[in-house]
């Protein structure tokens, strides 16, 4: 970190600069000044499905984050911050890293598939262009190996992934291989990947190529119907309840995999996409609250009365609205503001639990 | 109840009193029906304006939070040039005039949440003031706006120090009510940082010094804060020029107080605005909750500049019916807010800020005296004169 950075991320300037921080000042000139957030501009924009009929396009961005980045390790995720245009809003959302393990400052790329109902991940892929500002946070999530190419063990590494749940296995196989990696350890890697179709696989040429190579690491790419079974595990696996796994995907093969290891599986690490859901249009379905574990039927009524119906304390304040006290993270379902009719499902979202009412199944960090 | 009869220029028709209850003759009594109905078409107006939110607004606090930050430079970098104090001291008034009202009063009334700008966010903004963001938007946000104008519920009026209704006990320290209000404009920025404490409520005992100490650490805190930057850090760094930067700022500051402190009192008391009591609002529906908004608050008049200067607050009465609507949007919804009220024969209070200020200054001047004749015509309750008069 160099003098000029420590200089204006102290305290001082951050008492001279309140309220609004340095950073705020900074910009004036150039959006890639900054000394306490991190952004980061796209420097590269490529498509990694083109000839893939009728699936969502994918395309992988490099990002040069600004000075501020602390680097990744494998395997993290980041939280991506964009206005879109038209309008004002700034969207956040979760992207694993798809790039080796960086340093600080160091460039990183985020491997994108444009869902139907991702406002975001259509924009970064379809619309975004080089140069574009998008706000970062810093690495996020456990979803990693302490292991590098340098660790001295011999211990049987195992992932399993599907769709674009590749990123973080990826991130994490560049970073073995990067670091010299090789069949001389006689480590094994196993690396089972589920796609729709050859033609939607991303990092075909690079999976041929390490599956080609002399290193150890097995690829073993599943398409279409060929659907995750403990029997084929096994086969390639045979003691995989007692080897280290990730597992990345959708919700479905997420499921699988679970069962395959059995509950509470130490061994098994996972990670898995949070699709909005879609409303139901009617009450109903559950109610969770997930901090203080107390869920209940979902009776239609606001957030805030059916968790002090459970017994809970949230903080409130005008219970109509205006003061924001109650502000909560509903972590997942829908929520309908009863005040403008207005229902929203995505995940992470903060809402005013005075004003919000439930339709379906919900979950608040409560 | 009447107690001073005098009709002003600007109204000589309807008749100004001291303090004016809901149940005054002059506001019309709605029905609960006509009230849901009333509630309804605010909540209409709401809505239309939500769906309009968007890159406009967003663009627009941008660009006043760019203006203030090159007000507060200009200011800031001028008392290095001792022959231009003057305009050092004009500029950093006018960045600080602008944070408090504009940026910092709106943003932490979360009006510019929806823009996911955690910069511009309620929860993460705290303003250039003593008062911490976190107590004031309590005292602020949640009691003042969900209790506007209901006496012993609203801690806004008279702020704990000053007797700005007929039904707080009169004592003769209200003699010095005049002299509370000068004082308070000069240390507007204090007095507000400390009317969170409630201090007036641990003399009646009903809060406990623990419980004082809780609300108070934020405060000192964050008054530390300010006096570092203002009063030691910037003057610092202007080295010779210390005192001279330090003075400045000072004034500043001053100039920043006694502003905002008419436009706020330009808010809720000029003549006509009126004030309600705990049973008038109990169950109270939305339309209700609406009607008191309407006759307990009071807008200034004024061009656009002023209406920027004066963060929109010179619409009290929007703002008070659409706290977390972005204030540039108040101009636009008075116009059909004064239609209804037309409609619904409901007093929209509306005037100059001299005359608005006026009116003010002499209530302040009359309630320092007792009450004049006796109240006739509203039943009294005890309960709120107590509480208010605390």
């Amino acid at each position: 970190m160099s003098i000029t950075t420590k200089l204006l991320g102290s305290k001082a300037v951050a008492a001279l600069t309140s309220p609004h921080g340095v950073d705020r000042y900074l910009e004036m000139f150039n959006p890639m000044w900054v000394a306490t957030e991190v952004r980061a501009r796209v420097v590269d924009i490529k498509r990694e499905n083109p000839n893939a009929e009728g699936s969502a396009p994918v395309a992988t961005l490099t990002l040069q984050p600004t000075s501020t980045w602390r680097g990744h390790r494998a395997g993290q995720y980041v939280q991506v911050g964009v206005e879109l245009p038209g309008s004002a809003r700034r969207m956040t959302r979760c992207f694993s890293i798809s790039s080796a393990a960086s340093l600080p400052g160091e460039r990183i790329t985020l491997t994108i598939r444009a869902n139907d109902e991702g406002q975001v991940s259509k924009f970064l892929v379809n619309e975004a262009q080089v140069g574009q500002m998008l706000h970062l946070s810093q690495a996020e999530g456990d979803f990693t190996i302490h292991e590098s190419a340098a660790t001295p063990t011999n211990n049987h590494l195992v992932f399993i992934t599907g769709g674009s749940g590749i990123t973080p296995a990826m991130s994490i196989a560049r970073t073995l291989l990067r670091d010299g990696y090789d069949a001389k350890a006689n480590r094994k890697v196993t690396f089972i990947h589920f796609a729709r179709s050859e033609a939607d696989q991303i990092f075909a040429d690079e999976l041929a190529a390490i599956a080609e190579a002399d290193n150890h690491i097995d690829v073993h790419l599943r398409y279409g119907d060929q659907v995750f079974s403990e029997f084929e595990l096994r086969r390639l696996v045979p003691d995989f309840k007692n080897t280290d796994t990730w597992a990345c995907g959708p919700g479905g093969l997420i499921e699988l995999v679970k069962d395959a290891y059995g509950e509470e599986n130490a061994r098994l690490r996972v990670e898995f996409f949070k699709p909005p859901a879609f409303s139901t249009g009617a009450a109903g379905g559950d109610v969770s609250f997930t901090r203080s574990g107390e869920s209940a039927e979902n009776t239609g009524a606001t957030l805030l009365e059916q968790a002090e119906a459970l017994g809970l304390k949230p903080e409130f304040g005008c219970r109509m609205g205006i003061c924001f006290s109650c502000v909560k993270t509903k972590t997942d379902g829908t929520v309908r503001n009863v005040l403008t009719g207005e229902e929203s499902s995505l995940p992470d979202e903060e809402v005013r639990i005075c004003v919000s009412a439930p339709v379906g199944d919900c979950a608040v960090d409560l | 109840m009447t107690i001073t009869d005098i009709p002003t220029q600007a109204q000589a028709k309807a008749k100004k009193r001291s303090t004016v209850r809901a149940s005054d003759p002059k506001n019309p009594n709605l029905t609960p029906a006509q009230l849901d109905e009333f509630g309804d078409r605010l909540d209409a107006l709401r809505q239309e304006v939500l769906g309009k939110l968007g890159k406009e607004d967003a663009d627009y606090i941008r660009m006043i939070v760019k203006r203030q930050q090159q007000f507060e430079i200009a200011g800031r970098a001028l008392f290095y040039l001792p022959p231009a104090w003057p305009l050092a001291v004009a500029a950093l008034s006018v960045s600080k005039i602008l944070e408090n009202m504009e940026i910092g009063h709106n943003v932490m009334h979360g009006q510019y949440d929806w823009m996911g700008d955690p910069k511009l966010n309620s929860r993460i903004y705290d303003w250039d003031t003593m008062a911490p963001g976190e107590n004031w938007k309590y005292g602020h946000n949640y009691i003042h706006h969900t209790y506007t104008n209901i006496l012993g519920k609203d801690r806004d009026i008279g702020y704990g120090i000053l007797r700005m209704d007929e039904d707080q006990k009169w004592t003769p320290q209200y003699l010095g009510n005049p002299l509370y209000a000068f004082l308070l404009m000069i240390f507007f920025e204090e007095g507000v940082a400390l009317h969170d404490l409630e201090v007036d409520r641990i003399r009646s005992g009903e809060r406990t010094w623990e419980q004082t100490k809780q609300v108070g650490k934020p405060i000192v805190k964050k008054v530390g804060k300010q006096v570092l930057k203002d009063y030691v850090l910037f003057p610092a760094l202007t080295g010779p020029l210390f005192l001279s930067t330090l003075a400045g700022n000072a004034v500043a500051n001053v100039v920043r107080n006694i502003w905002t402190f008419n436009i706020i009192f330009c808010g809720h008391f000029p003549a006509g605005v009126a004030t309600f009591t705990e049973e008038e609002c109990e169950n109270e529906s939305r339309g209700h909750w609406y009607y008191r908004q309407l006759l307990g608050s009071a807008n200034i008049t004024g061009g656009k500049l002023f209406h920027i200067m004066s963060g929109n607050l010179s619409h009290q009465i929007e703002h008070h019916l659409f706290p977390d609507i972005p204030a540039r949007r108040y101009p636009e919804l008075s116009v059909e807010v004064k239609k209804l009220c037309e409609e619904y024969g409901i007093e929209y209070n509306t005037g100059g800020l001299t005359h608005q200020l006026w009116t003010v200054a002499k209530k302040i001047v009359r309630l320092s005296f007792p009450n004049g004749k006796p109240k006739t015509n509203r039943t009294e309750s005890p309960s709120a004169d107590e509480s208010v008069a605390a």
